[in-house]
């Protein structure tokens, strides 16, 4: 599957179409049907990694019968190497409001609450700026719809969303039980349609210019363009919004400084690719998922270093509820130390594999069950960096 | 068939009722599925992980405690992929744990243990974390001593605290390889609102949360040839001990329990029970004559209602949620205390020991009962009136110790004075225990007859509904207590402080009005104890209760002004009830406490 056609860049998100009043009149004149059906059409999922159907999110949430629904913007921007949400937020906030008002208007909801990770509070005056103008549109269009602002207190699992709402709610940020998934159990117990930042502000962008012109973008799997955050070992750093469905290579030949060893795609919760495998992996649904982190490594990194990082990240972030996680995580940090000073014999590393795998198989939340990733990722494709 | 869903387990086909969990359903067909978190009393956490199970066509396990079974689904308990992790989570589970288990206080009733053993695992497949961190051991408590290098993180006692007790002196702190149970700011629970109820201690699973033990000091009181080891055991121990002895729940083994203490070595065997009878006539008294005070003298300071005062988790609880409620606690203290204060008077002087030389001994249900005998209210006598409180849980290892066959020991009656005791004390142990056998007392002085229940029994506050209200309409009262004719005496019966939270709250906002509050910190009151046998459900609650009820039933007095050696000792040493010698040795006052 060679491919190395130069990348196609997009400007949807930052674009400055659909930024005033008058776009969100024309928007939300649309009836909650159409919305729907537009999304699904589209093909559009979840941004923030997961990728759920956001079509589907917001017609089960749309079909509770609970009066009293919510909309949350999940800003809680934690993923190692991910930085565009706030770029969102700090150059076109507004296109978030609208899109969290076109889903306010679609499911029925007259609240909603954007989570702001916390070390984005210089974000504040800006977005309350944005607020008010948003509110004062609001009112004049005569729609009961508003929006508030809570701010994260740092821990990176109050991304996980049900931990959000807990947080949200005043109690100790830590995931619940799912099922009941927050379309029918969200935020105060209620219907909630909880997406990320720029998934609304892609919302918006495909009830405007519809499902057949986003469906242009994208393979089958992975509809229309996204934001990606690129980070490492490359000559230009930044956010790009790039077509969905490259394949690592094409990535590299981009971002890459020519010696690119490896590239982290998804975060420290995503996977690491090898550059062996740069040219038949994609970067999306059918291939490795992203929220928009992609970090680059070069041949003068250790990749024992890099997983080491991430492991020391997981095992102080991990809620510490669930057994799998908490002490799974602290397991796999201090085992393949014990590897590489010799203490524990290089077949140690399979013992934890199987560990990693049964963390992703048992962790209540998608923090523990995404940890495997990248250990399986990279002990498998540098084993011999893990234990020289 | 509408509530119903269907599912396969284990290839098995099962129907439950909709909401029940997969958990649930497995247990319905006698499918053992290994649990730590989950407690039959506490909401659902999901968080231990060993109750995971193959939902077919789902990539991940699934908690079978915390979901729900759905109509089709297929679960497997016990396939290769479900065996391989479930001996991952508990060799996890293990080497974040002390797993130094001869030293360990629940050696041989820790449910981790059992699933180790059950694991059979002879090497550790993960490193040792217990030897890389450094843990507290909070021991300053008198009554519970809380070791997190034992600890698995499962919740339960942070459920408990906040459910069942609205307390929350515990709580999570700190996240991943750092989290931890702790108390506002890490503070020994000593210092903090803990009420020393034990609720907690009941449902740790491992040894992280145990009772402070003073066994050896009994025993070298008992070894110790200057001493008069006297021993009162509480009410409901009699119907709770067998379960720690291997009997089922619901036994009533008083008389074994007398001829095991006996054998122990104890001096004197006496009764709780007796003092229960004197705790109901004072306290009787003191509601009735509060009564008088705020109906006939038109008193604006009388505290009503008053609320009783015999279970010293209670006591604290109030002291440190609503101080400004001090004045309505009944000043009588606790039956385990009247009776320390007691034995190192009047009874220390009837039988002619120096009460300096007398150790009291108390067999309580609870682990407040140390924290209330630590009081430095509680040296009325002039000397520590209960020198040493064992939980039912510490009599039944004494008795193993002592190599005791507890089963074929013979029903052996109390010592006397201070033994002698009536129904209306017995069910004491019980939640509105106090209450019936207040009103049996005190509706008998009042108008000269029996209360109106078939066989003395007040159904109305029995039960295990965590709030119970009654009223009792007075007619043709003696001529002294004219004042209380037509007047319909309001009662509430609370159980679990979330309950007695709730029930104060009313009283405190003028949306209820009582004459009468009767609470107990624990669930079900004193048979569901802290200090009483592990494991506790509302099943063995229940039977417990009943039991209780039976040896009430069982006895030749029913009402506590019926008991000879009660009638005796005012006759002899007391005077009357509320006599200045009962205020000095049989009443107490309280403090207000901190709010954290």
């Amino acid at each position: 599957m060679a491919n190395n056609k130069p990348l196609k860049k997009v400007d949807l998100i930052f674009s400055e179409a659909f930024l005033n009043r008058d776009e969100l009149k024309e928007v939300l004149s649309r009836s909650a049907d159409e919305v729907i059906q537009e999304l699904l059409d589209s093909g559009l999922r979840g941004r923030g990694g997961a990728g759920f159907p956001t079509g589907l999110k917001w017609k089960f949430t749309r079909d509770q019968k609970d009066p009293e629904k919510y909309v949350v913007c999940n800003a809680d921007e934690g993923e190692p190497g991910t930085f565009k949400d706030r770029e969102i937020l700090d150059r076109v906030g507004r296109k978030v409001f609208n899109g969290m008002a076109l889903c306010a208007g679609t499911i029925g909801a007259k609240e909603g609450y954007m989570y702001l990770r916390g070390e984005y509070r210089f974000l504040l005056p800006k977005l309350y700026q944005i607020l008010d103008e948003f509110h004062e549109d609001m009112k004049a269009l005569g729609i009961d719809f508003h929006i508030d602002i809570k701010l994260g207190s740092g821990a990176y699992v109050c991304g996980e969303e049900s931990a959000l709402f807990e947080s949200m709610e005043g109690d100790r940020g830590e995931p619940r039980n799912k099922p009941p998934y927050p379309t029918e159990y969200g935020f105060r117990g209620k219907p909630t349609v909880i997406n990320n930042v720029e998934t609304f502000v892609s919302a918006l962008i495909i009830s405007r210019i519809g499902a057949a012109e986003y469906q242009k973008l994208g393979t089958v799997d992975s509809r229309g363009s996204k934001l990606f955050s690129v980070s490492g070992d490359t000559p230009i750093p930044g956010i790009y919004e790039l077509e969905l469905g490259m394949t690592v290579e094409q990535f590299v030949n981009e971002f890459g400084d020519g010696d690119t060893k490896a590239v982290q795609v998804g975060g420290a919760a995503g996977f690491c690719v090898p550059r062996k495998k740069f040219n038949d992996t994609i970067i999306g649904f059918e291939g490795v998922p992203t929220g928009g982190s992609m970090m680059l490594f070069n041949s003068s990194r250790s990749m024992y270093n890099v997983l080491h990082n991430y492991l020391d990240f997981f095992k102080e972030e991990s809620c510490g509820q669930c057994t799998p996680c908490r002490v799974g995580c602290q397991q796999l940090f201090l085992g393949i130390e014990a590897v590489k000073r010799g203490e524990k014999p290089a077949s140690y590393l399979d013992t934890l594999l199987k560990l990693s795998q049964t963390m992703k198989i048992t962790a209540k939340c998608g923090l523990g069950q995404s940890v495997g990733n990248s250990f399986h990722s990279i002990v498998n494709n540098f084993r011999e960096e893990m234990i020289y | 068939m509408e509530n119903m869903v269907k599912l396969k387990i284990d290839g098995v086909e099962v129907q439950v009722e909709k909401g029940k969990t997969i958990l649930d359903a497995a247990r319905s067909m006698n499918i053992h599925i290994p649990t730590l978190c989950h407690h039959e009393d506490l909401c659902v956490a999901g968080n231990c992980r060993v109750c995971v199970v193959e939902q077919v066509g789902t990539r991940n396990l699934v908690a079978s405690c915390a979901t729900p079974a759905a109509d089709g689904m297929e679960i497997r308990t016990n396939s290769l992929k479900v065996r391989n992790a479930r001996k991952h989570i508990i060799e996890l589970l293990l080497s974040e744990h002390n797993a130094d288990c001869t030293k360990c206080y629940k050696n041989g009733n820790c449910e981790l243990q059992a699933l180790a053993s059950e694991l059979k695992n002879t090497e550790h497949m993960f490193l040792d974390l217990v030897e890389r961190k450094t843990f507290t051991v909070d021991m300053y408590s008198p009554s519970i001593i809380k070791d997190d290098s034992r600890c698995i993180r499962c919740q339960r006692c942070v459920r408990t605290c906040e459910e069942l007790q609205h307390v929350s002196a515990l709580g999570v702190a700190h996240k991943g390889d750092r989290m931890k149970i702790s108390t506002f700011f890490d503070r020994p629970m000593f210092e903090v609102v803990c009420t020393n109820c034990g609720q907690c201690v009941n449902r740790c699973p491992t040894g992280a949360l145990i009772e402070r033990n003073y066994i050896d000091e009994v025993w070298d009181a008992i070894y110790n040839e200057d001493k008069f080891v006297v021993v009162q055991t509480a009410p409901a121990t009699r119907v709770a001990l067998g379960e720690a002895l291997d009997l089922p729940p619901g036994e009533i083994v008083t008389g074994k329990m007398v001829a095991a203490l006996r054998r122990l070595g104890f001096n004197a065997v006496l009764d709780t029970d007796w003092s229960a009878d004197l705790t109901i006539m004072e306290e009787g008294t003191e509601l009735l004559t509060r009564l008088k005070k705020a109906l006939v003298d038109k008193d604006p300071n009388v505290a009503l209602p008053m609320t009783t005062s015999c279970s010293p988790g209670w006591i604290k609880f109030i002291e440190h949620t609503f101080p400004e409620m001090l004045p309505n606690v009944s000043t009588c203290k606790s039956p385990q205390q009247m009776f320390g204060a007691v034995a190192k008077t009047y009874y220390a002087n009837k039988v002619g020991v120096d009460p300096a030389k007398m150790v009291v001994v108390s067999i309580m249900p609870c682990t407040a009962k140390k924290f209330e005998a630590d009081r430095p209210e509680m040296r009325s006598s002039g000397y520590k009136d209960v020198d040493l409180v064992l939980t039912t849980r510490e009599l039944g290892i004494m008795i193993r110790q002592a190599g005791l066959d507890f089963n074929s020991l013979p029903d052996e009656d109390y010592d006397s004075v201070l033994g002698q005791s009536s129904g209306a004390a017995v069910i004491f142990g019980a939640t509105g225990g106090v209450m019936e056998a207040a009103l049996r007392t005190a509706y008998e002085i009042v108008t000269g007859r029996e209360v109106p229940f078939e066989g003395l029994n007040i159904t109305p506050v029995r039960g295990m509904e965590g709030v119970r209200e009654a009223s009792m309409e007075i007619k043709d009262t003696l001529p002294e207590w004219k004042f209380l004719e037509g007047v319909e005496l309001r009662t509430v019966v609370a159980h679990g402080l979330t309950n007695a939270k709730q029930v104060m709250q009313w009283v405190k906002e003028g949306k209820k009005s009582y004459h009468f509050i009767e609470i107990m910190a624990c669930p079900g009151g004193c048979l569901g104890g802290g200090g009483q046998p592990i494991p506790t459900n509302a099943e063995i609650r229940a039977k417990r209760a009943e039991a209780i009820y039976r040896e009430d039933a069982g006895k030749a007095i029913r009402k506590s002004h019926e008991n000879p050696e009660i009638i005796a000792i005012y006759k002899e040493f007391l005077g009357e009830p509320l006599s200045h010698k009962s205020h000095e040795l049989l009443h107490t006052h309280y403090v207000e406490r901190n709010r954290y």
